[in-house]
């Protein structure tokens, strides 16, 4: 089809519903709320299909984790505040191996912070974020185009894995417009999972839960989550690499701080810096292969994030002291620019004597 | 010889893990024996509490869910949208219900959303060793009000049941004790026409059932049946508290 003009957030509820959404819960919080409202306009009264503006984040995640239950593709969005709200019902999802989508426009902290973009939620989103050893798969778009595909995305490894899948976007993302593509199209017919709850009609009734008196049998699920873990990073770290063929130096960044990364990668370039970029895709299973296979020729690295540094911990695990970490953030919702970012590599790559 | 008493199909044949004299094993006998009479057992999904009735799975040969603490009515509110053709029932005691759970109860019936909650009221928290429940009565002894309930430090034993009468989504209510074999009776009466409410697509139904909890109140089961009769039902009058059922214009 056409590319068509849409905002993020309008773009990611076209996404959900192409991709066979049939629940979507929200809760109203900015910079979020074309996302819930475009629910309302599109999917609340298609057929087979519910949309409920609930009473909290807690009420929306808890009528995904519902949802999910019965088997069918759900999804709620909110913007950092809220998502603190959610991880309660996240850890469930992940301990009941239940599939969702979990949209995360997110916005400056702590508190009640701003509603402006920013990056402080990585730690959150990447290390589970609520109770329990869990993990959620975490993907960072930094375009609509791709927060349309990612979301398809995230309903297709929801589903294959039993897992709950974060987007972690930002206010920018969500408020901008830019043109978009609709490339995929569910069938009409999802098939059933196997594990939903539809009534022990012709078969065994079902439980679905983790609480155990025996606590060895609470460990075996561990084990067994984490063996699915073990799985997903092994299949599904994705990356992406700019101009890295050559450089002396590499900046590493995630989703819209990525895209301001690149406009200042290219001004480098364009003076004769050797610089090329590393963007996580996925911020959880992180790409920390990518990150070794990088550091066998090149040795500086500059990480740039919306926040006080979180993906920095990441880039220095993986490297495990072989290559030299610097970097730059600005937290709160304020939003660098690439001019700004150029200063910043190019007073490094000085200062490392890399030119 | 006419086989009068029998366990109903859809409860498991395990042993009770509840104490002596307890209630739940009462409502949890009563609720299958609904379940089999009006032929559920093939479209329930049963949604237990965090508490002493979170293993209540083991026992309901139906489908059943875990929880989060308090959330059963969003749960439910969940797989009934996704799949409007099960008979979707929360299982949930006080504090759940009344406490924790009190915005997702609250919007859930008013929202008129096709679901039953099945409420037991003992006024305490059970599983956690008899802590002060929002039902506790005033000046009732519990771990966390060991000299009594105050009204002026702990406030009033909430009403839930009249305050969820309030929303028009709620379209059945009744209160029903378990403490003696009459009230038994009108108890299972009351779940029956709280399902019958769901199937006929009315709205959100609720039946709280005062309950005994001999081991937290400190009494023999005997005591406890005749405490809910003295004392408890002065405070939580027993009765429908709303039906608007029969009416046309039922929400």
């Amino acid at each position: 089809m056409a590319k068509v003009l849409m905002t993020g957030n309008a773009a990611i509820g076209e996404a959900a519903i192409r991709a066979g959404c049939q629940c979507y819960f929200g809760y109203p919080i900015t910079p979020q709320n074309e996302l819930t409202e475009y629910m309302a306009t599109h999917l609340s009264r298609r057929k087979g299909c519910s949309f409920i503006q609930a009473e909290s984040e807690i009420a929306a995640i808890n009528m995904v984790y519902g949802a999910s239950l019965s088997g069918a593709r759900t999804m709620t969005s909110s913007s950092s505040p809220g998502i603190s709200l959610k991880q309660e019902g996240i850890s469930y999802l992940a301990a009941c191996e239940l599939p969702a989508v979990i949209v995360n426009m997110s916005r400056g902290g702590p508190g009640l912070g701003s509603i402006s973009a920013a990056q402080s939620d990585y730690f959150q989103a990447t290390r589970g974020g609520g109770h329990g050893d869990y993990r959620t798969i975490v993907l960072a778009p930094s375009s609509v185009q791709e927060l349309a595909d990612f979301t398809h995305h995230a309903f297709e490894l929801a589903d294959k894995y039993l897992i709950p899948v974060i987007i972690l976007g930002d206010g920018m993302l969500g408020q901008m417009m830019e043109p978009v593509e609709f490339k995929y199209e569910a069938p009409e017919e999802l098939p059933i999972r196997s594990r939903a709850l539809r009534g022990a009609k012709g078969r065994p009734s079902r439980i679905i839960k983790t609480f155990t008196s025996k606590p060895a049998e609470l460990e075996e699920i561990n084990w067994s989550l984490f063996r699915r873990y073990q799985q997903i990073k092994k299949q599904e770290t994705t990356c992406d690499a700019f101009m890295t063929e050559d450089a002396r130096l590499i900046v590493v960044a995630f989703g819209i701080a990525a895209r301001i990364a690149k406009g200042a990668i290219k001004t480098a370039r364009a003076n004769g810096l050797k610089v090329g970029m590393l963007r996580p895709v996925t911020l959880w299973p992180f790409p920390s292969e990518k990150v070794q296979e990088l550091a066998k020729s090149v040795k500086q690295y500059l990480v740039f994030e919306m926040n006080m540094g979180q993906m920095v911990e990441d880039v220095q695990l993986a490297l495990g002291g072989n290559g030299e970490v610097s970097f730059y953030g600005r937290p709160g919702g304020v939003i660098p620019t690439p001019s700004e970012v150029y200063k910043v590599i190019s007073r490094l790559y000085y200062q490392k004597g890399l030119k | 010889m006419e086989k009068i008493y029998t366990r109903p199909k859809s409860l498991k044949k395990a042993v009770f893990h509840y104490c002596p004299g307890c209630g739940h094993s009462i409502v949890h006998r009563l609720i299958c024996e609904v379940i089999d009479e009006m032929n559920l057992q093939e479209r329930v999904i049963g949604i237990p509490p965090p508490g002493c009735s979170v293993f209540a799975y083991h026992y309901f040969d139906v489908d059943m869910a875990e929880s989060a603490h308090g959330r059963g009515a969003a749960v439910a509110t969940g797989i009934k949208r996704a799949y409007p053709e099960a008979i979707v029932f929360t299982y949930q005691g006080d504090g759940d219900l009344a406490a924790i759970g009190t915005a997702e109860t609250i919007h859930a019936a008013n929202r008129g959303e096709r679901i039953t909650a099945i409420f037991i009221n003992n006024a305490v928290y059970g599983m956690t060793g008899g802590q002060m429940a929002p039902t506790t009565l005033l000046e009732q002894k519990t771990t966390t009000t060991p000299y009594g309930r105050d009204i002026k430090l702990e406030g009033y034993p909430i009403k839930i049941s009249e305050m969820l009468a309030l929303t028009k989504g709620a379209v059945y209510i009744e209160r029903t004790a378990a403490n003696s074999p009459a009230n038994i009776r009108k108890t299972k009466k009351a779940i029956r026409k709280a399902f019958q409410t769901q199937i006929d697509d009315l709205g959100f139904s609720l039946v709280e059932i005062l309950s005994p909890c001999p081991t937290n109140w400190r009494m023999t089961p005997i005591e406890a049946w005749q405490w809910i009769e003295k004392v408890m039902t002065k405070e939580y009058p027993l009765g429908v508290i709303k039906d608007t059922t029969g009416k046309q214009d039922a929400d």
